[in-house]
């Protein structure tokens, strides 16, 4: 998507910024992006992104960390170095429970770190860095040109009152 | 402030960039005279406890005051008092965040740091006080060629796992809460090696509202596996005292109070730090106040919570009518370390209440005394739990009196001075506030048409 060029409308104010969004993609432009300081509450929807997967990667590990938690802790005390204390039952369950809880936080928190990033696709040694302003004050709409006609595209963002408009 | 609102903590003058040039600002100047001086201080301090580990590693245990029936004194003390610090910052991180106590975004930086440094110093002790240093690695549970295994059922080992995994998760979301931040740096960097170092940080972040979405999620994410962090690490840190037959130690309340005493000793740390920061740094618009005042009255309630728990603790020694459990308590109150009891009950539960009065919670002298005394009340806390239940045990031929030795003192010193300089380092060189999150917090300018002038 970013190899596409591109028309990038900047605003300051959000609101107004989330309104030409909604617009954009009401008009069925596709693959709509928007760089912002901070995240909007109701961009994603307004820019039509879909929910992030990355919770199913944490549920899947995090289950898996506690399973191989458990699995490490039974397979230790009663296959492969059983030891008799006072007659208690080998498979001691309860005294296991808080290991196998550290291990599926631990194992599920480390996944969804790594597949955060990943959905992000970074690390980037060389990020494609637009405007400066971005991270600090400004508002980007982005609307990759597949399709779409340029000139429409910079009307568009003119009248919905972005401040300047950038092709890249 | 003009005209507050009363949910209002952050002025309406505030813009975006002002936020950015504010907390960006303090990183780009030459440290202050003061900084040095504290830095200096701090950094001598450390010298102290490299000092004594030095002497622990070449003459071995017996530098410490320890000896039986005292097993324990100063080092599990400090162990016990510096994870309960790191408790705040992940109190504040995760657990209100996901309440959507919107001022958190203020402190959350500067605590979630405090957490990550308090755990690192409190590691220190657990693992030289194991007595043979170099196979500290059997707590690990390895593979090896003895042919032994970890014993998954001790309270010990899940301190192992506890602690670890709780200084691994609170590193990977301070960091996560960190990039975007980063970014900002990199942008706003002229100086090139500056620019360099913070983009490597910043992973090459770029605000793109498709990696915001993802971000969110794991950050909600992580919101919540460390608040399932905040509860479960001091429970488990009590499971070490409780899981045992020691009277004083076996009693079922040690969790909850454990945890409670957690918190509040926590944010009576980031009180106390925070009170220097924000004038150091000229942070005073960003961490108000309000944002204090709030801080003091969840140390009045988490106070009250532990006080409760004293409270509770003498009740049930009473109606145990186990003379044992009994004779312990007795011992808290009158016998040779009873100064050690009172110390925490004066600290902990009557010096806190001076916080219902508004005039007191927002005073800024007074709460800084407050917060220095609540946590000399907790290091007392848990020396008392430590020292006092352990040194008379069940056989009055056992009976001795703990002394501690300078070397005590010295690694005691040495934690502060870690803890200290580690921090003084991150407020040179990070944002100490959540600039993406702050700015999110702010409230609508006053003024829509000024907006921009500035950027």
């Amino acid at each position: 998507m970013r190899k596409v060029p591109a028309i990038i409308g900047v605003y300051s104010d959000p609101d107004i910024m989330m309104e030409a969004a909604d617009g954009a993609r009401k008009k069925g432009w596709k693959n709509l992006d928007a760089y912002v300081p901070y995240p909007l509450h109701g961009l994603d929807k307004a820019l039509g992104l879909k929910s992030s997967w990355v919770p199913w990667v944490t549920l899947v590990m995090g289950l898996t960390g506690a399973s191989l938690g458990f699995t490490l802790e039974y397979w230790v005390h009663v296959i492969n170095w059983p030891l008799n204390i006072g007659g208690k039952p080998l498979n001691s369950w309860p005294a296991f429970i808080p290991i196998v809880f550290e291990s599926g936080v631990l194992i599920g928190g480390i996944s969804t770190f790594v597949a955060m990033w990943a959905a992000c696709k970074l690390p980037n040694k060389a990020p494609v860095i637009h405007d400066e302003r971005f991270t600090d004050d400004k508002f980007g709409l982005v609307i990759p040109l597949d399709g779409v006609v340029p000139a429409d595209a910079e009307a568009y963002l003119k009248a919905s009152g972005a401040e300047e408009v950038k092709h890249v | 402030m003009s005209a507050p609102a009363t949910e209002q903590f952050l002025s309406r003058d505030i813009r975006l960039g002002h936020v950015t040039k504010d907390i960006v600002a303090p990183t780009e100047r030459m440290p202050s005279i003061a900084w040095w001086i504290a830095f200096l201080t701090a950094s001598g301090m450390v010298g102290i406890g490299v000092v004594v580990i030095y002497i622990l590693l070449t003459r071995g245990q017996g530098i410490f005051g320890l000896s039986h029936p005292y097993g324990w004194a100063f080092d599990i003390t400090n162990f016990v008092f510096w994870i309960g610090i790191g408790h705040a910052g992940t109190l504040i991180s995760a657990i209100l965040f996901l309440l959507r106590q919107k001022w958190r975004t203020a402190i959350n930086r500067s605590a979630e740091a405090m957490t990550i440094f308090a755990v690192m110093t409190a590691g220190i002790f657990p693992l030289l006080h194991t007595g043979r240093q170099w196979v500290a690695y059997w707590l690990v549970p390895l593979p090896n060629d003895r042919l032994l295994w970890v014993n998954f059922r001790s309270p010990l080992l899940w301190d192992v796992f506890a602690v670890s995994t709780y200084f691994t998760i609170s590193l990977l979301f301070w960091y996560t809460g960190l990039v975007p931040d980063f970014a900002t740096m990199r942008d706003k960097a002229k100086n090139f090696l500056r620019k360099k170092i913070y983009g490597a940080l910043s992973l090459g972040w770029t605000g793109s509202m498709r990696d915001w979405n993802h971000y969110e999620k794991a950050y909600l994410l992580f919101a919540g596996m460390s608040t399932a962090l905040v509860l479960s690490v001091h429970t488990v840190v009590s499971y070490d005292f409780a899981t045992s037959i020691i009277p004083g130690w076996h009693t079922t309340i040690f969790p909850p109070y454990f945890v409670a005493g957690a918190i509040f000793s926590g944010f009576a740390m980031v009180v106390t730090l925070l009170v220097f920061m924000r004038k150091a740094f000229s942070l005073e618009h960003y961490i108000t106040i309000r944002h204090l005042e709030l801080m003091n009255k969840i140390i009045l309630l988490t106070g009250m919570l532990v006080g409760y728990a004293y409270l509770t603790e003498f009740f049930i020694a009473w109606y145990s009518e186990n003379p044992f459990e009994r004779y312990v308590f007795m011992n808290r109150l009158t016998g040779p370390f009873s100064w050690a009891f009172y110390i925490m009950f004066f600290c902990n539960v009557a010096v806190p209440q001076v916080f219902w009065f508004k005039k007191m919670r927002t005073s800024i002298p007074i709460m800084f005394v407050i917060s220095i005394l609540v946590n000399i009340g907790m290091w007392f806390e848990r020396f008392n739990i430590i020292v006092s239940s352990l040194h008379r045990d069940f056989l009055p031929t056992n009976w001795d009196n703990f002394s501690p030795t300078i070397y005590d003192f010295g690694w005691t010193i040495g934690a502060f001075g870690l803890f200290l300089t580690l921090f003084l380092l991150f407020v040179r060189v990070f944002p100490t506030v959540s600039i993406a999150e702050i700015k999110h917090s702010l409230p609508k300018p006053a003024d829509t048409s000024k907006e921009g002038t500035h950027a």
